[in-house]
């Protein structure tokens, strides 16, 4: 791997509420650029909510409060002269269940590049079909792309929330358990996808399976109780993790 | 004991069936009452053609009437059929309404597009208003405001029309007539006005039902895509629930056609045949509303008003059928391939 690694993203001491339930604690984290990095761990530990945390979703809960500090680019996305939504626009995010617009396939993609004004149709066209083509799905819908985007399968429409999120070109893509709906055929096409895509993308990935976190990421985090227990380059934290919690869970003593 | 009991249930269970059944029996028996008086058009036009060609002269009780609505009642007397329509048809398709008079004329023509206009009025008013503020309610109230909202809407849907009616009679119309300066005080676009109140409670309460059906997860990825709230509600939300809308629409659209007390308060209740907004109207529904009480039982006058209301029994029918067939077929169609 190289050595000089950027920080994309970076949080401090980042603490995250639903109502008295204390469900992030003190997260200080450096996410580097065009690297994958997974956040495993067993249900209800917090990875899910650290993600959220990453592109302010976590404000549609009305319940929710966060603390602390999220840095994209050295900028606190949580000061209030910050627009969340210029934050989203530039940390896509892909939802475990595939929400696909009840729209055409076509309709889909082009609905994040229409957001911002009028773009001519051919360059529309042609944005859309670059869209699918990174999300590796062109060749399958090419045909139809003016069919309902509810007519695909449940792999493709993933890869369709891929394309969709790709389209308005962000820096960032957070992925929130985006195989656990899937048939491994699909998994293994969407981990191909996410290793292309890391060249132009910070990735963050959250999973709740291992052995998808060691295949994808490079950088791996373990999350438990709502604590980042530990943090370090994939293939060290599963051949030689540092802390107890850590084994146990990679060894499948606790899951 | 036991055996009491299954008995017991079985009364229960028959006596639940009878009523049910009873509801359904009762309106298909409204049903073919009103068609069966209806068809008595027919029947009853041959009769009162020899009636009125035998005593035309003992008709004219109003000398004043008869000189008004025929111009020229020398020459309507002399030749009788000239001026009267000449067959049951042309009547019926004509364009006055003139049941009273010594040639009674029955075109429901200048009925229709009075109910036609009002209804339009109506839903043109009442939709936009109704489907934002469903918008509103649904993705961008906070909590308790919903909870307020919603049901203080659906109170609204239970005023009684005689109310809204009375309200556009008086307040209304003198505020229409001040900003617009109207020839007459009571129009179409007053009684339009009237039943939009009437009818925006139905239309808001069915799309905000629609609204809040949608997975809520639609408008977290609309959001994450970095659209604004607004964008997602008007691009996503809405284009999902149109189905459901559309059905509002027609239901408000419904009950705006079959609307009698407020337009008959409200729209000035003359037959005109105008497609203008500011010209007084007259329904169908507020025509049985008015001349019902006084007509004379079996008269073709009597059954014509029953004609008007089975073409309104007809009507509802098909648009509340078809708002029921739309939401079920189409709304449940676009989202099967959705897991939810």
């Amino acid at each position: 791997m190289a050595p000089a690694l950027e920080p994309k993203i970076r949080t401090f001491e980042l603490n995250v509420y639903y109502g008295y339930k204390h469900a992030l604690q003190d997260v200080t984290v450096d996410i580097y650029a065009n690297r994958v990095t997974a956040f495993i761990g067993p249900s209800g530990c917090g990875k899910s909510t650290f993600l959220r945390a990453l592109n302010r979703m976590n404000d549609l809960i009305p319940s929710a409060r966060t603390t602390g500090r999220v840095e994209i680019d050295g900028i606190n996305i949580y000061d209030p002269s910050v627009d969340v939504v210029e934050v989203r626009r530039r940390v896509g995010m892909v939802f475990q269940q595939s929400v696909v617009f009840p729209k055409s396939i076509y309709e889909n993609v082009a609905f994040g590049l229409r957001l911002n004004g009028r773009i001519p149709k051919a360059e529309l066209d042609e944005l859309v079909e670059y869209s699918l083509r990174r999300a590796a799905l062109w060749e399958e819908v090419k045909d139809r792309l003016h069919h309902s985007a509810l007519e695909l399968s449940g792999g493709q429409q993933q890869r369709l929330c891929i394309a969709r999120a790709i389209a308005v070109n962000p820096e960032i893509l957070l992925m929130d358990e985006p195989c656990s709906a899937l048939d491994p055929i699909s998994t293994a096409k969407i981990e191909e996808l996410i290793d292309e895509l890391k060249s132009q993308y910070t990735i963050v990935i959250v999973t709740h399976n291992m052995q998808q976190a060691a295949r994808v990421s490079d950088y791996t985090g373990f999350f438990y109780l709502g604590r980042l227990i530990e943090y370090n380059r994939t293939r060290e934290l599963f051949t030689n993790p540092q802390r107890k919690e850590t084994e146990d869970y990679i060894t499948g003593r606790f899951g | 004991m036991q055996r009491y009991r299954r008995y017991g249930e079985m009364l229960i269970e028959t006596a639940i069936r009878a009523v049910a059944f009873l509801s359904i029996t009762v309106i298909a028996l409204i049903f073919l009452f009103i068609g069966r008086e209806a068809l008595g058009v027919f029947s009853a036009a041959e009769s009162s053609i020899h009636a009125e060609s035998s005593d035309i002269a003992a008709e004219v009780y109003n000398p004043e009437e008869s000189s008004e609505s025929t111009p020229a009642p020398t020459a309507a007397e002399q030749t009788p059929q000239e001026t009267a329509p000449s067959s049951l048809w042309a009547n019926l398709l004509g364009s006055t309404w003139q049941p009273v008079s010594r040639q009674p004329k029955y075109g429901i023509l200048p009925l229709v597009v009075g109910t036609l206009k009002i209804a339009l009025i109506a839903v043109a008013l009442a939709a936009p208003l109704a489907i934002l503020a469903a918008l509103y309610t649904a993705f961008f109230a906070p909590k308790w405001m919903q909870e307020l909202i919603k049901p203080v809407v659906e109170l609204l849907a239970g005023f009684p029309s005689v109310v809204i009616g009375f309200f556009c009679l008086m307040v209304v119309a003198s505020a229409v007539q001040e900003a617009l300066g109207t020839t007459y005080r009571l129009n179409a676009l007053v009684g339009g006005i009237g039943v939009a109140i009437a009818i925006l409670p139905v239309i808001f309460t069915i799309s905000e039902d629609t609204f809040a059906a949608l997975p809520r997860r639609l408008w977290e990825a609309g959001l994450a895509l970095g659209a604004r709230p607004w964008e997602v509600a008007f691009r996503i939300m809405l284009p999902a629930a149109i189905p459901g809308v559309f059905a509002a629409v027609l239901l408000g659209l419904g009950r705006a056609v079959g609307e009698t007390m407020i337009v008959l308060m409200a729209s000035g209740n003359a037959p005109l045949l105008s497609w203008s907004v500011l010209a007084p109207a007259r329904t169908l529904s507020a025509t049985i509303g008015a001349e019902m009480g006084e007509v004379v039982w079996g008269s073709l006058h009597y059954h014509v008003l029953f004609l008007l209301g089975f073409l309104l029994f007809v009507a509802t029918l098909t648009l509340n059928a078809a708002a029921e067939l739309w939401v079920r077929r189409r709304l449940l169609q676009r989202f099967r391939g959705m897991s939810s």
